[in-house]
């Protein structure tokens, strides 16, 4: 290849995936912007919200101090708790999950760039809206796990409750279009050769924690719809006398909210996996170990959520069960710890400023999890429950398990962001004043919590033997600030006097090293096989053959946005995949549905009502132009004379994969209001509730009978609909659709027209209240079909569905089978459970 | 999906042993919930000189729950170990190979099934260390 025609390829390249200049770089998708825009605005909200830290601090630092006034105080550990937890811990895993897994796998981006810009622009729009409240005064003040009667009373609690619940709503539709996207990537977005037990164990984590978010973040999701139902139109989920109970929150709530943990735990424990090897200079001792742990911890991580609510009087049994499994956890936490360990040991340890970090991320994470051991037992938690024990506890764990590896991480990956490295003299003050600022600051919350000094208060008296723990703590809280602004201004002041980083700095393995720094637009030169975990120690040539082009999808003759699909297992070329360009329309979209999610806190339901259909319409228009795009050939030579198709459809394209997951996650929602329903059957005696007559409370037989026949015809037509164009008969395509669509409509109407002519009352009873939701839930489900369904027919009369470019009528049908069992499910739970009390 | 047996290890049989461990977690959970919350004896008035309600079938229940998941799990493990090929002599299966990526999967699947099977007798343990419903 000559080096004129190398030039010419690398500025199609650098054409094709550069950034629009001027007020235009905010359309751009790529994920190289999209993961520093996310990554920058996680870590503001980290700062946001250790200023509020400070804040609670500063109020604590003396007995009967005045600096805070109570009320407002509230709000600040409310908003300290959620914002590290929501806006900062989960979307710092997407942010650098964006940013780095594409340069891992060789990908020249992730397969849904625009969902990831979507998924950004949530991300901001929620974030800054909860935590832009405090400055009305209106900020949550229920603290982060919001427990009703509290905080449903709307007398006790302001509009707070209301922008926590939407706000925070809105930005876990994010962080499953997050996971979504990553758990593709890692599947399907592999460079060829990377089979399943080479991939980097990055990936595996990514896998794992974005499957974990699958299951943990739809619960929360369940259970802030009851939450706003009860609190905007009173439907008494949550309130004994009218037959809820509060307990159900807390079990919705700590099912997200254990899992969400090891969620950001595991994350960053994956960059401690992806930089020990580097510093150790040797491979990973016991990779399988590591994938048991990950699996492990992630499995194990949601038979915890109980040990949360040990003392609530649930039977001792139960607490039991919860006590193991929270004792079982240690056994893969510790595996990956001791992998580490050994890695080190058995290597030549290079010291520097990441390993430091790595190291004091270790040291501060066993004492966590050593009293994490301890408050797993029933009977030691219900002393140190509500403590500043725990509070001691939650930030070791934290602190060790996430922001220090995350940290260790910062230094070890700005120079491959930014192709200049943080400074070596300036990291180390900075990790030795965390280090022991956290110390100092959270070691004696231990001793204040055994003493007595319970969480949340905002004052106490002087003279009963918390005051100069407490004084301490403030001290070590200062000191740590001052560590993180140092590392603040180094890395966006300092940064920027320091000379440009060699390539692949640290002598790393892994592919994200191959290319040279700062990494061009679009990543990647050429697309290598790999034949190894560490291919940059054991092919020693081929960062030169990459940078010269030699290997697959070296040009961009087409203009367009190419990446290579991968099989799951052992990563064979499939495909390569077009995927879209920058576009204004993410945004966009993601400012109609926050708009109506923050329209709907402050109680405007018919404008909301009006941008969330608005929303809606965006969002096809975005489909419409954006995705199933039909390309100009079938297929196309990558390079290496692999030739490759352009368009595929079914379970093999990306696509495909990204509804199967999305509704995975779909359905876990949907089981969590399932298990409301039987949870307020296994609390009360009489279940559902008598009628006068005796018979028990229900929305009949009649109409579910008829939604069910319904459902089922419309379930066959979608089917029949797929099979007509597969055999090439646009009009039975579109004759099956209608009929889908028309059936789809009837059983949602005689779902929701049920429970109205058997008069049952949302507001009277928890019992109708859920009824209504589940019959609500799966009436929306099939009415988010028919609009599926309406659009396969568009796309079919254009001409952009048809016989042999049918991506659309594949994930339709996919949904179809995730709506149906929606509704089978919500049609026997609701209407046969009754005959059986 | 994930119990016949199957000659080619994939994600569906890796996942299998934790997959057990949390169904006989939720069942364990849902078995004592019911029995504790349904047992027809309230907490607070106790009948027949009985304190609390007593755990009545949940022992029986959990040990038969526990015997099936920890079987599957050991049916898990020996296709697992066939899948390793036998044995653990060409540690650590990084190479390339199909090969290898077999023996990958057959040894990830073979600890976790390791982890699964202590963490379902973890979990069992309680129904038979306390005695009732209190």
């Amino acid at each position: 290849m000559s080096d004129e025609l190398r030039a010419q390829q690398e500025e199609r390249l650098g054409r094709v995936w550069a950034s629009p200049p001027g007020w235009r770089y905010w359309s751009a998708v790529n994920n190289t912007e999209v993961g520093r825009w996310y990554t920058a605005t996680a870590f503001a909200f980290f700062l946001f919200a250790g200023v509020l830290a400070l804040l609670v601090r500063a109020q604590l630092a003396v007995p009967e101090n005045d600096l805070v006034p109570a009320g407002r105080y509230n709000q600040l550990f409310t908003l300290h708790g959620t914002a590290m937890m929501f806006l900062f811990a989960v979307p710092i895993f997407e942010a650098v999950a964006i940013l780095l897994l594409p340069t891992m796998l060789a990908a020249r981006d992730l397969p849904f760039p625009r969902l990831s810009a979507f998924g950004y622009w949530c991300f901001l729009i929620g974030g800054v809206f909860v935590c832009g409240s405090i400055f009305f005064n209106a900020a949550p003040d229920g603290g982060w796990f919001m427990y009703p009667p509290l905080t449903t009373n709307p007398k006790l609690t302001g509009i707070g409750a209301d922008i926590w619940l939407l706000g925070l709503s809105f930005i876990e539709v994010a962080s499953i279009a997050a996971a979504v996207e990553l758990i593709v990537g890692v599947l399907k977005c592999r460079p060829p050769g990377m089979r399943i037990n080479t991939m980097p164990l990055y990936c595996w984590y990514v896998l794992i924690v974005g499957g974990m978010i699958l299951f943990a973040f739809p619960p929360l999701i369940a259970g802030d719809i009851l939450f706003e139902l009860q609190r905007l139109a009173d439907w008494p989920f949550f309130d004994p006398a009218r037959g809820g109970d509060p307990l159900l929150w807390q079990h919705l709530f700590w099912i997200f909210g254990h899992p969400e943990v090891y969620i950001v735990f595991l994350p960053s424990i994956a960059l401690l996996a992806m930089m020990v090897p580097s510093f150790a200079r040797r491979p990973i001792i016991g990779y399988s170990w590591i994938v048991l742990a990950a699996i492990g911890t992630g499995f194990l991580s949601f038979g915890l959520w109980v040990h949360h609510m040990f003392t609530t009087g649930l039977p001792a049994i139960s607490l039991g069960f919860f006590s193991a499994a929270s004792e079982a956890v240690a056994i893969p936490t510790g595996v990956q710890l001791f992998v580490f360990l050994a890695t080190m040991l058995a290597g030549r340890m290079v010291m520097s400023v990441p390993m430091l970090f790595a190291a004091g991320s270790l040291a501060i994470f066993v004492c966590g999890g050593l009293t994490g051991v301890m408050v797993a037992i029933a009977p030691f938690d219900w002393q140190a429950h509500d403590s500043y024990f725990v509070v001691a506890h939650l930030h070791y764990t934290l602190g060790g398990g996430m922001l220090f590896p995350l940290f260790a991480g910062a230094y070890y990956y700005v120079p491959l962001v930014l192709g200049r490295p943080l400074s070596d003299r300036w990291g180390k003050r900075a990790f030795w004043l965390m280090f022991a600022g956290f110390n100092i600051a959270f070691l004696p919350m231990h001793f204040t919590g055994l003493r007595g000094m319970p969480r949340r208060v905002f004052t106490y008296p002087a003279g009963i033997g918390w005051d100069w723990l407490n004084l301490v703590s403030t001290c070590g809280a200062f000191l740590f600030a001052a560590g993180v602004l140092i590392f603040t201004i180094d890395l966006f002041i300092g940064v920027r006097r320091r000379a440009a980083a060699p390539a692949n700095l640290w002598k790393s393995g892994t592919l994200e090293w191959v290319g040279p720094l700062p990494a061009p637009d679009y990543g990647i030169r050429s697309v290598p096989a790999v034949s190894s975990r560490y291919p940059l120690w054991d092919q020693p040539e081929l960062p030169r053959e990459v940078a010269e082009g030699r290997w697959y999808l070296p040009d961009a003759q087409e203009g367009k946005r190419e990446t290579l699909v991968t099989s799951v297992l052992d990563a064979e070329p499939e495909q390569c995949l077009r995927v879209p360009g920058n576009s204004f329309l993410p945004m966009l979209c993601a400012v109609l549905i926050g708009a109506s999610f923050i329209g709907t806190a402050f109680h405007y339901y018919w404008s909301s009502l009006a941008i969330g259909v608005a929303g809606i319409l965006a969002i096809m228009v975005w489909l419409w132009r954006g995705t199933a795009v039909i390309p100009d050939a079938d297929d196309k030579d990558i390079g290496r004379g692999l030739r490759l198709p352009l368009y595929v459809s079914g379970p093999r394209s990306v696509g495909w994969w990204a509804m199967f997951i999305t509704m995975f996650g779909d359905m876990t929602a949907f089981a969590s209001l399932v298990f409301g329903f039987f949870y307020f059957w296994t609390i009360h005696e009489v279940f559902p509730p008598r009628l006068a007559d005796g018979s028990p409370m229900g929305p009949g037989l009649l109409w579910p009978a008829v939604a069910a026949v319904t459902l089922a015809a419309s379930w066959g037509a979608m089917l029949w609909a797929r099979e007509r164009n597969a055999a090439d008969s646009p009009l039975g395509l579109r004759l099956g659709l209608l009929a889908g669509m028309a059936l789809g409509l009837a059983s949602g109407g005689a779902m929701l027209w049920a429970p109205w002519q058997a008069g049952l009352d949302p507001v009277s009873h928890a019992y109708p209240a859920t009824v209504w939701v589940l019959l609500g839930w799966a009436a929306l489900h099939l009415l988010l079909g028919v609009l599926m369904q309406a659009y396969c027919l568009a796309r079919s009369l254009a001409s952009k569905l048809t016989r042999a470019y049918d991506i659309d009528i594949h994930n339709v049908v996919l949904y179809g089978h995730f709506a149906t069992l929606t509704g089978a499910v919500t049609l026997a739970v609701t209407a046969l459970f009754p005959l059986l009390s | 999906m994930v119990l016949r047996l199957r000659d080619r290890a994939d994600l569906w049989t890796l996942l299998m042993p934790p997959t057990v461990w949390a169904t006989h977690f939720l069942y364990c959970y849902v078995v004592a919930a019911v029995q504790c919350a349904k047992a027809g004896i309230s907490l607070t008035a106790p009948e027949g000189g009985q304190a609390f309600a007593a755990l009545g079938m949940v022992r029986p229940l959990v040990a038969a729950g526990t015997a099936v998941a920890l079987l599957l799990i050991v049916i898990g493990a020996r296709q697992a170990w066939r899948h390793t090929g036998g044995g653990f002599h060409d540690l650590p299966h990084d190479a390339a190979t199909p090969e290898d990526r077999q023996r990958f999967l057959g040894y990830a699947t073979l600890l976790l099934s390791a982890l699964s099977f202590v963490s379902v007798i973890f979990i069992a343990l309680p129904a038979f260390l306390i005695r009732d419903c209190r």
